[in-house]
């Protein structure tokens, strides 16, 4: 070819830098005002809110044993965390339900590849496997216990059957909706069988994976919840749930109150600290977070 | 039926990027069988830069994903000389990745050793002339600068032959002019072979050495142009214009005949 870094082409380096430098806009993050004032404000008032409608309300029931004051779940607290046992409380129960929802992490991936990927498993278990979603996970606990008996299996096996189908179904959705542009141009390259599914389908899939985790966590959690009330049994450790039965037959409100608190504030904070940051990086890293 | 071989060599030796010999595809519809490409025959040579040319429906897309090994032909048969690079009209860079790991990745299924990765993706990042965009996601790209970068990405495959399905067609006239002039550059500094699919007749002339027309329904070989106008070309330069004209107007005839049953 003839060497020609003639003008045309050196006009072109010019131009084009001046188009890049166009159409790109620079984007900034927000200030930590910006972030108190958006963010971390409006919940704080709303909680705020709440306890003035709570504290209002009291005089108006007047009978402590149906609602407790603010005051006596506060003492509640104070007690539960003077004697030691508050964290004990949290720890048995976050424990429990993230290892339940690692195993189900550990199953469903796979399961939720096979289905979007094999066609004979996705026609004969996949309506299976989105129909057992909208079934509640406390119908697990008495078959549970007959299975397993009233012990940590049995806890881990309603967890699993509550958020295997989550993960596994957000994991099929996610690889249904991989562009298949991706794949063609993978495939270009050279990602064909594992290696374009670990280079191509499973990156691409991520947003749906990540929306399923997270259902899968919410799933864990109530599952968790359900069996440790419905199982409580001394030698199991005392979890949230747990917490909650006894305080129904101590009929002890304020500790009711106590355990419906801890055991909301808890889900919350593990969405808040592991699977909400992970499904904004995902979109965020894809440009899929626009921000308003 | 108009077929045409340009490399006539008894030579056996890899002489061409690319040599279709009496391909022909078919789908299957619900009315039978209905025949894509008849007859194709055509070779790229080594370096060459051949466009082909043709209005909807002559089977262009279908006959680069043949030549890229996407899809078998049902009948004739296509040689290449190693895997050809495929770039699309939507830049399909992953987005997961940053514009330098997306050219790695492409390295890495080349098996190129992770040592040298990072510095063949700064130099070709360079070649497209988007240093220091190596770390930028695509959707802080433009358009403009997507398409180089994918244009980056299809180079890292280090084929001898890059196949281009209607690449700059999604651009604004002003970005596509000027990656016509990066293209030939590129083209004129790697020695590859190149296969670009336009409906764009201007761009066709433009860019290449050798201009081929697809008729459509099924797409046939219509007729082929050598296009003997020096580089550097600008779309606006009268030879270019000209020639244009004469490829329009046998394209037109071409398109006339389906209205006519």
């Amino acid at each position: 070819m003839a060497s020609t870094e003639t003008t045309p082409a050196k006009d072109a380096g010019s131009v084009e830098a001046g188009l890049d430098a166009l159409e790109t806009t620079a984007t900034s993050r927000p200030t930590l005002r910006q972030t108190f004032t958006g963010k971390i404000l409006p919940p704080i008032i709303a909680l705020a809110v709440v306890l003035v409608v709570w504290t209002l309300l009291v005089p108006v029931v007047d009978d402590p044993s149906k609602l407790p004051s603010p005051a006596a779940v506060g003492d509640a607290f104070k007690d539960a965390w003077l004697k030691g046992d508050l964290l004990g409380y949290i720890w048995t129960s976050v424990s429990r339900g993230l290892l339940g929802f690692l195993f189900a992490l550990v199953i469903g991936t796979p399961l939720g590849l096979l289905v979007a990927r094999v066609k004979f498993v996705r026609a004969a278990i996949g309506p299976i496997l989105s129909g057992l979603q909208s079934l509640p996970s406390v119908a697990w606990v008495p078959p549970a216990v007959i299975w397993l008996g009233l012990n940590n299996s049995m806890m881990y096996a309603v967890i699993l059957l509550g958020a295997v189908p989550s993960i596994a179904n957000g994991l099929v959705s996610g690889v249904d909706q991989v562009p298949p542009l991706f794949l063609r141009a993978g495939r270009t390259m050279g990602a064909t069988g594992v290696k374009g599914i670990w280079h191509v389908v499973l990156p691409a899939a991520m947003p749906g994976y990540v929306a399923g985790l997270k259902q899968g966590w919410a799933f864990s959690w109530r599952s968790l919840m359900a069996a440790e009330i419905i199982a409580s049994f001394p030698d199991l450790g005392v979890g949230l749930g747990q917490l909650l039965e006894n305080a129904r037959t101590a009929s002890d409100m304020a500790m009711v109150f106590e355990a419906i608190i801890l055991i909301l504030f808890v889900g919350i904070a593990i969405d808040l600290l592991i699977f909400s940051p992970l499904e904004r990086w995902v979109l965020r890293s894809r440009g899929l977070l626009v921000k308003s | 039926m108009a077929t045409t071989t340009t490399l006539a060599k008894a030579d056996e030796s890899v002489e061409y990027a690319a040599r279709l010999e009496h391909v022909s595809k078919s789908f299957a519809t619900p009315g039978g069988q209905q025949l894509v490409l008849d007859d194709i025959t055509l070779d790229v040579a080594p370096g060459e830069f051949v466009t082909l040319l043709g209005a909807s429906g002559c089977g262009k897309s279908t006959l680069l994903n043949l030549v890229a090994g996407l899809d078998r032909p049902t009948a004739g048969s296509i040689a290449t000389d190693g895997r050809p690079a495929l770039m699309f009209q939507e830049h399909a860079l992953f987005p997961w990745l940053t514009a330098g790991k997306n050219i790695e990745l492409a390295l890495k299924l080349r098996g190129v050793p992770k040592n040298d990765r990072r510095d063949k993706a700064e130099q070709l990042l360079e070649l497209v002339r988007l240093k220091g965009a190596y770390g930028k996601r695509v959707h802080e790209l433009s358009g403009g600068m997507r398409q180089r970068a994918a244009l980056a990405r299809s180079l890292a495959q280090e084929s001898r032959l890059l196949l281009m399905d209607e690449p700059f067609s999604a651009l604004d006239a002003i970005t596509r002019d000027v990656l016509h002039d990066e293209l030939t550059r590129i083209w004129e500094e790697t020695g590859l072979s190149v296969l670009f699919v336009t409906h764009n007749v201007r761009e066709a002339v433009r860019l290449a050495q050798r201009v081929i027309l697809l008729s459509s329904r099924p797409g046939r070989i219509a007729r082929e142009w050598e296009v003997g106008i020096p580089q550097p070309r600008r779309i606006e330069d009268a030879p270019v214009a000209e020639l244009s004209l004469e490829i329009t107007d046998v394209l037109r005839g071409e398109i006339r005949r389906h209205g006519q049953h």
